[in-house]
């Protein structure tokens, strides 16, 4: 650091004092970020090659396999039926959860809303319990034979559906997200709904609008964007599903060990020690998400931006 | 200031000189105790290492307590390919050798071992740490032979006799449904393909077989598709849950009497006492339901030996430690009385293994009846790639259970077979 602070004239302090000053980013990226991804990359075009029996010590090496685990991902039946089973899956979710936050969002910022505090904190506190331990406490109260909630139904005369069996099992994961996701969309939105100048609602006031036609002509149009990033977000979340299934899967008959495109990657690397082809699935999955989230952006871009172009 | 520097890049030196020393010192050259490293699951086994540690000043053994089966292997492979990290001493289930031995993560330890070793044991089991090579790869700790557990009490209540054939056993599970809907005599697990491949192995299957070089897989063969046939019959006609094992709602039903029955292994008392603890002294313990009652058999479910990884850098330290832990009278009743276990070692454990577990109290016979039992268990050869049919069976009769046909329990060890055969081929293994 004293390189920086000696005074020396000339245009070469300028120059050097910006590298100096990222050096520290620019390694943890390269070594946190970058160079796994290289090495992913790597990974993901070579595949391991055994010889005879593959009992004992060098029985074992690596080989370059091209584009071999490419297309064996996708053409993988199980590996294409997780990618439409997490598209179902965001069509349940991502409606939901978003139009919930929205909801909550526009209650809260509502001026005959009590309580706003406390309901505020309430609607946010899931989202920061970690997902495996809601996936767990939810576990309890799906099964039937534990689950208070059946007990309740019960003594009513109502059966409750068993939401661990059969393809309803989507529905128990998608419940455990929008559990968790609601509160922190719904911060976000409710933040940009704070940032909007109060003379526009007096205005709003003194044509004769209505609370709900603020919300949907003013509030919403307003927002727009932050409801764009948080559809994003939840794309991207949707594409990444893990913790939730996983932590369902030994107590239903119903979640694969290929349930989603993430469980794929681990159930490779991890069960079938094969970080080759699970690396290839981790780059198709990361392209997948780029394209999805780009490919997004620029239909909406318009509706959302085009004000401010 | 200056001189506090310099003492202080000096004792850096020094350090890693001393690391550096540490690194290549083999463990005959440095001072002090030899220091190993044991990952491991079994139930206060760091209690049975501190009565080595305080025994054996020269050789210091660290006990790391992981997760049970497959995430400690994971976790164990995970290291070696990192090159960094794995212990000396590795738990491993018997089915998990010859994965780890083809991914170079345990080594052979023929030279090494005492040759009385491999009498304690008893054939099938040394069998299974061999791998019917000259190579000895891990020494056996503890085994899982296969029985049947029922509640006695409700038995008597409903007057059932304790079924001895599998047709009896369907009998006495469609009376048991039949005359109480919430009852069950047992359940079909998806998720315990251990379990599955110890009942094939009692009808007589093996999934692997070495010939020649050459593995080939007996998936589809005649004996496990009867066992899948029989349990699918079972599931198809509802007389069997289709729930799996080890859920909270498994427990509760235990606990409450809704499951009346457990076709489990020799270690259930531990799991009972632990997950249906209100149901203490109403258990008791019957060799496995028979295909052919002139001919006792049963399967192994479970059951670990200790193995040496490719990482030691002390390996005649390691070998003289699992060869303490695994045949030594003092160390095999502290596997018995503190552990809980079914020693492998048959001929040091006999004494202790005397009075029964506390949860089994009203069987005083317990473990003489499980020896009997023990020494029924058919042999069985695991392959190279255990986990990935293991991990096809969860996929394919998960499946199979949630549709409660029999007809999809045939097509799921089907699948299983191309599976696991597909993934032989795929990674270059000599096949035929």
């Amino acid at each position: 650091m004293t390189t920086v602070t000696t005074r020396r004239p000339g245009a070469r302090r300028g120059l050097a004092t910006p590298w100096l000053m990222l050096f520290p980013a620019i390694v943890l990226f390269v070594l946190f970020f970058a160079a796994p991804i290289v090495y992913t990359l790597v990974l993901s075009f070579q595949k391991s090659q055994v010889k005879g029996l593959g009992l004992g010590s060098g029985g074992r090496s690596t080989v370059f396999a091209g584009l071999e685990n490419y297309v064996s991902a996708l053409t993988d039946a199980d590996f294409l039926a997780s990618v439409a089973r997490v598209g179902v899956y965001g069509l349940i979710l991502i409606p939901t959860m978003l139009g919930l936050a929205l909801l909550f969002a526009l209650l809260l910022d509502s001026k005959r809303t009590r309580a706003k505090g406390f309901s505020r904190v309430t609607i946010f506190l899931p989202y920061a319990v970690p997902a495996v331990i809601s996936s767990l406490l939810w576990g309890f109260l799906f099964l039937p034979s534990v689950s208070p909630f059946f007990d309740i139904a019960n003594r009513f005369g109502i059966t409750l559906p068993d939401l661990l069996s059969g393809d309803a099992v989507i529905v128990a994961i998608a419940n455990i997200a929008l559990w968790g996701g609601v509160g922190f969309n719904m911060v976000v939105m409710y933040t940009s709904l704070k940032a909007i100048p109060t003379d526009i609602y007096e205005a709003a006031k003194l044509d004769g609008a209505s609370e709900v036609q603020v919300a949907l002509r003013i509030k919403i149009p307003i927002i727009m964007p932050s409801l764009i990033m948080t559809a994003i977000f939840s794309i991207i979340a949707t594409l990444q599903v893990f913790a939730e299934p996983v932590t369902l899967k030994p107590l239903s008959n119903s979640i694969s060990s290929t349930f989603t495109p993430l469980m794929t990657v681990y159930r490779d690397a991890f069960t079938r020690n094969d970080v080759y082809s699970a690396s290839a699935t981790s780059i198709i999955i990361a392209v997948a998400i780029f394209a999805l989230s780009f490919l997004f952006l620029r239909v909406v871009q318009r509706r959302a931006f085009g004000g401010e172009n | 200031m200056r001189s506090t520097t310099r003492a202080g890049i000096a004792a850096t030196i020094a350090i890693t000189a001393l690391a550096l020393t540490g690194c290549s010192g083999s463990s005959s050259g440095s001072s002090g105790p030899v220091e190993l490293t044991y990952w491991g699951w079994a139930p206060n086994m760091e209690k049975v290492v501190d009565s080595w540690n305080e025994s054996h000043p020269d050789i210091h053994v660290t006990y790391v307590k992981t997760d049970a089966g497959e995430p400690a292997v994971t976790k164990f492979l995970t290291a070696i390919q990192a090159g960094n990290g794995a212990p000396d001493l590795m738990q491993a289930e018997y089915q998990k050798i010859p994965t780890l031995l083809a991914s170079d993560a345990i080594i052979d330890i023929s030279d090494k071992v005492a040759d009385d070793t491999k009498s304690k044991f008893s054939d099938g089991v040394w069998s299974s740490v061999t791998l019917g090579t000259d190579g000895v790869y891990a020494i056996p700790q503890d085994s899982g032979p296969m029985m049947f557990y029922y509640r006695e009490d409700i038995f008597d209540q409903m007057g059932l006799s304790v079924p001895t054939t599998w047709d009896e056993y369907a009998q006495v599970a469609k009376t048991v449904h039949d005359s109480d809907p919430t009852k069950y005599l047992g359940t079909f697990s998806s998720i315990d393909p251990g379990q599955f491949a110890g009942l094939t192995q009692q009808a007589g299957a093996s999934w692997w077989s070495s010939d020649d070089g050459a593995w080939s897989v007996d998936i589809d063969s005649d004996p496990v598709k009867k066992v899948a046939d029989y349990w699918g019959g079972l599931v198809e006609s509802g007389v069997i849950d289709n729930k799996p094992q080890y859920t909270p709602e498994w427990n509760a039903a235990l606990n409450d009497g809704s499951q009346i029955g457990w076709v489990s292994s020799v270690w259930a008392p531990g799991v009972l006492a632990g997950n249906a603890p209100d149901t203490a002294g109403k258990w008791r313990m019957a060799p496995l339901p028979q295909w052919d009652a002139s001919a006792p058999a049963t399967g192994n479910w479970g059951g670990s030996a200790l193995a040496v990884s490719s990482q030691s850098k002390n390996v005649d330290a390691a070998v003289e430690f699992s060869t303490w832990l695994n045949t030594s009278k003092d160390a095999v009743d502290q596997l018995v009385s503190v552990s809980g276990l079914y020693p492998a070692d048959t001929v040091e454990s006999a004494d202790a293994l005397k009075t029964p577990f506390e949860f089994f109290s009203n069987q005083p016979d317990f473990y003489e009846t499980a020896a009997e039992i023990a020494d029924t268990v058919q042999p069985f050869t695991y392959g190279p790639n255990v986990n990935v049919a293991y991990s096809a069976f969860n996929d394919e009769f998960g499946k199979a259970a949630e549709s409660k046909s029999a007809a999809q329990f045939a097509a799921a060890v089907e699948q299983m077979q191309k599976v696991t055969l597909a993934d032989l081929e795929d990674s270059g293994f000599t096949t035929k």
